[in-house]
C-alpha cells in the first residue's frame, strides 16, 4: 500500500518536515529530526531506484489526475539516479553539520537553517523527479529561494552581496525558463513533459514560437547551471556560504540543472530537431572546452582554496556538457557518471574546507601552511579526493574521464581528447599548491597548534571519501546505471 | 500590419520584459535593480494571461452549451508565478536591508571599492 506512493513521499517527507523543524526551535532537535529525515529520503530513494532498475519506469499521478491533465511523478533510471545523489549527498552533509553549523551560526539561526536546509533539498528532490515542467519551475524556484537565504548566513559579509547576485542571475535564468515554457505551452497546449515530446511532431517544431521557446529554455538552464560565461554567480556564492552548504550546493544545485538541461533538449525537444536541426552541439562544445580551460586557469590563481574549488566546479561543469554536447550513448554516460562522481569528490574537497575552516577560521592558502602534520586526516582527505579531481586511476576521476575521452574518440574528435588529458595537468597544478603548502610548509604559528576536526565532521568527509575511492575501483553499479539511462535518452536498446 | 494592432498585448509584454532586463543590466543601485527584475516577472505574467485569453471568452464556469470561455490554467499557472515573485522579491529586499546594514549603503560601486579597501 504505502510502496506505491514512495514517489510522492519523496517530496512530501522532507516538506513537510521543514515547518517541524522551525517548531522545535531547539538546534539539537532539529538536527535530529533533519537528520531523521534525510535517511528516511535515502532510504525511498535507494528503493524506488531497484524497483525502476527491475521494473522500469515508475508513473505516479498526483492525485489519480491522470496526464496531460494532472502532474505526474515519472521515474526512469536517470532520475532515480540523480535522486539517490542528492539524497546521499543530503543525508552525509547532513550529519557533518553540527559541528561546523554550530561553529559558523549562531544558536538563533539554528533551527531555521535546518529548516531552510531541508527546503532546499526537497526542491533539488521535486526537479529531479516531477514529469510537468511548469512543477519543475516550482520546485526550481523552492531550490533556489531557499539557497539564496542559506548562502546569505555566510559570516562573511561579501556572503550578502554573493547571494544577491545569485539571486538576480537565478531569477532571471528562472523567468527565462518560463518564457520558454509559456511560449511550448502556446504552441502545444501541455505541460506535461512525455506528452509535449509526443505533441512536439516535426511540422509544429518547425514553427518560430518552438524555436524562440528553445533559445529562452537553453539560456535560462545555462545560467541556471553556471556554463561558462554564465557563471559569474558561482564562485563567490560557494566561497562565502557557510561550508555545510557550499558542500551540499556544489554536489547537487548544478547536477540537477544539469539533468534538467539534459531532460529538456534529449526527452522533450528529441535529439533530431536539437542536435540535427539545430545545432546545439556546435554551441555547447566550444564553450564547454573553453569553460574547462579558462575556469582551470583562474582556479591556479586563486588565494581563497573555497574559492579555487569553486572555479574547478566552473571547469567540471564544462566536462559534463561536453558529454552533453558529444551527442552518443558513451558521450552521456560520461556526463551522467560524472555529475556522480563530481559530486562525491567535489562535496569531499568542500567538506575538507568546512574542517579547516572549523579549526582555522579561514580557507586562506597562507593559513594551511604545515596542516599536513597538524591535521594528518583531513588534509590525507583532500589529497585522496584530489588525486580523484585530477583523474588518477583507482579514483573516481579516472572513470569519468575515461568515458569522456572514449565517447571523443568515438566521434573522432582527437583535439578534444587531447584537450581533456591536458586541462588534468591544470589540475594537478591547483591541488599541488595546497599539497605543497599543507605537507612542505611550516606552520604559521607554532604556539596555537591546530588539532584535528572533531570525528562527527571526520567521519562523513572519510565516508566520501571512501566512496570515491569504492566508485573508483568498482564502477560496475554507477556506470551501469549511467548507460542505462543514456540508452533511454538516446532513444536505443531496452 | 495588420498584426500590429491585433497584437498589441504581447508588444507591451516585450516592452515590459525588455525594459525590466535593461534595469537589471544598467542600474548599479540594488534597490533599483530589483525594481528591473519584477517589471520583468511581471511581464512574463502578461504573455501568460494573454495567451489564455479567446475573444469574447468568459470565465470558465459553467453558464452554457453556446458560451465561450477562456483557458483558465494559464492563470492558474500565473497565480504560482506571482507568489514565486512576491517570495523573490521579499527575500532580495531583505538581503539589501542585511546588505545596507553590513556596508551602509546599497550603490553596488561602493561595496564594491569597499571589498577591494579590505
Amino acid at each position: 500500500m504505502i510502496e506505491s506512493h514512495l514517489p510522492i513521499l519523496q517530496i512530501v517527507v522532507p516538506l513537510m518536515a521543514a515547518p517541524v523543524c522551525i517548531l522545535l526551535r531547539r538546534r539539537a532537535l532539529a538536527w535530529g529530526w533533519a537528520a531523521l529525515t534525510c535517511c528516511l529520503s535515502l532510504g525511498i530513494s535507494v528503493h524506488l531506484l531497484r524497483r525502476v532498475l527491475d521494473e522500469g519506469t515508475i508513473v505516479y499521478a498526483l492525485g489519480s489526475w491522470g496526464a496531460p491533465w494532472g502532474i505526474e511523478y515519472r521515474i526512469d533510471p536517470v532520475n532515480a539516479f540523480i535522486l539517490l545523489l542528492v539524497t546521499a549527498i543530503g543525508a552525509v552533509v547532513i550529519f557533518y553539520a553540527p559541528a561546523s553549523v554550530a561553529r559558523e551560526l549562531s544558536e538563533v539561526r539554528g533551527s531555521l537553517f535546518y529548516a531552510t536546509f531541508l527546503l532546499c533539498y526537497t526542491g533539488l528532490l521535486g526537479i529531479a523527479i516531477t514529469g510537468d515542467v511548469f512543477n519543475l519551475f516550482v520546485f526550481l524556484e523552492i531550490s533556489s529561494l531557499s539557497s539564496y537565504a542559506l548562502i546569505s548566513l555566510g559570516s562573511n559579509r561579501r556572503a550578502l552581496t554573493a547571494s544577491y547576485q545569485y539571486l538576480v542571475m537565478g531569477t532571471v535564468g528562472a523567468t527565462f525558463y518560463v518564457i520558454g515554457v509559456g511560449l511550448l505551452y502556446m504552441v502545444t497546449g501541455t505541460l506535461n513533459m512525455a506528452d509535449l515530446a509526443a505533441q512536439l511532431k516535426p511540422e509544429i517544431l518547425a514553427s518560430r514560437t518552438v524555436l524562440t521557446a528553445f533559445a529562452f529554455l537553453s539560456l535560462g538552464l545555462s545560467l541556471k547551471l553556471a556554463l561558462f560565461p554564465l557563471h559569474l554567480w558561482l564562485p563567490n556564492a560557494y566561497a562565502y556560504a557557510p561550508s555545510v552548504v557550499t558542500a551540499f550546493l556544489a554536489a547537487t544545485a548544478t547536477k540537477v540543472s544539469v539533468y534538467v538541461y539534459i531532460r529538456f533538449f534529449y526527452t522533450i525537444f528529441g535529439t533530431g530537431y536539437t542536435f540535427d536541426t539545430l545545432r546545439l552541439d556546435c554551441f555547447i562544445v566550444p564553450l564547454a572546452l573553453v569553460g574547462i580551460v579558462v575556469a582551470s586557469l583562474a582556479a591556479i590563481f586563486q588565494t581563497d582554496i573555497k574559492r579555487m574549488l569553486a572555479y574547478s566546479s566552473v571547469a567540471q561543469i564544462g566536462y559534463m556538457m561536453l558529454g552533453i554536447g558529444l551527442m552518443s550513448v558513451t558521450g552521456l554516460t560520461a556526463t551522467l557518471v560524472h555529475l556522480f562522481n563530481h559530486a562525491l569528490m567535489k562535496g569531499a574537497l568542500f567538506l575538507v574546507m568546512g574542517c579547516v575552516v572549523y579549526r582555522m577560521g579561514s580557507a586562506n592558502l597562507t593559513d594551511m601552511r604545515g596542516l599536513g602534520r597538524q591535521m594528518p586526516f583531513t588534509m590525507a582527505a583532500f589529497v585522496l579526493a584530489g588525486l580523484s579531481l585530477i583523474g588518477v586511476p583507482l579514483t573516481v576521476g579516472f572513470i569519468s574521464k575515461w568515458y569522456l575521452v572514449l565517447a571523443a574518440i568515438e566521434r573522432g574528435w582527437w583535439p578534444v581528447a587531447v584537450l581533456v588529458l591536458l586541462a588534468s595537468l591544470l589540475a594537478v597544478i591547483y591541488i599541488w599548491r595546497v599539497v605543497e603548502v599543507a605537507y612542505f610548509q611550516k606552520p604559521a604559528a607554532e604556539d596555537v597548534p591546530a588539532v584535528e576536526a572533531p570525528l562527527s565532521m571526520l567521519i562523513p568527509m572519510w565516508v566520501l571519501v571512501g566512496a570515491t575511492l569504492y566508485f573508483g575501483v568498482s564502477s560496475s553499479f554507477t556506470s551501469g546505471v549511467a548507460r542505462r539511462g543514456a540508452e533511454l535518452l538516446m532513444g536505443v536498446g531496452p | 500590419m495588420s498584426a500590429l494592432p491585433g497584437l498589441y498585448n504581447y508588444w507591451i509584454v516585450i516592452f515590459l520584459m525588455m525594459t525590466g532586463l535593461f534595469i537589471v543590466i544598467s542600474r548599479r543601485n540594488l534597490i533599483k535593480k530589483m525594481v528591473g527584475l519584477s517589471i520583468f516577472q511581471t511581464s512574463v505574467f502578461l504573455l501568460y494571461i494573454s495567451m489564455g485569453k479567446i475573444t469574447g471568452g468568459t470565465a470558465p464556469i459553467v453558464a452554457g452549451p453556446d458560451t465561450v470561455y477562456s483557458n483558465a490554467l494559464p492563470h492558474v499557472l500565473i497565480l504560482t508565478a506571482i507568489v514565486v515573485g512576491i517570495a523573490t522579491t521579499a527575500l532580495g529586499m531583505a538581503i539589501i536591508v542585511r546588505i545596507h546594514e553590513a556596508y551602509g549603503t546599497i550603490e553596488e560601486d561602493e561595496i564594491l571599492s569597499q571589498d577591494l579597501q579590505q
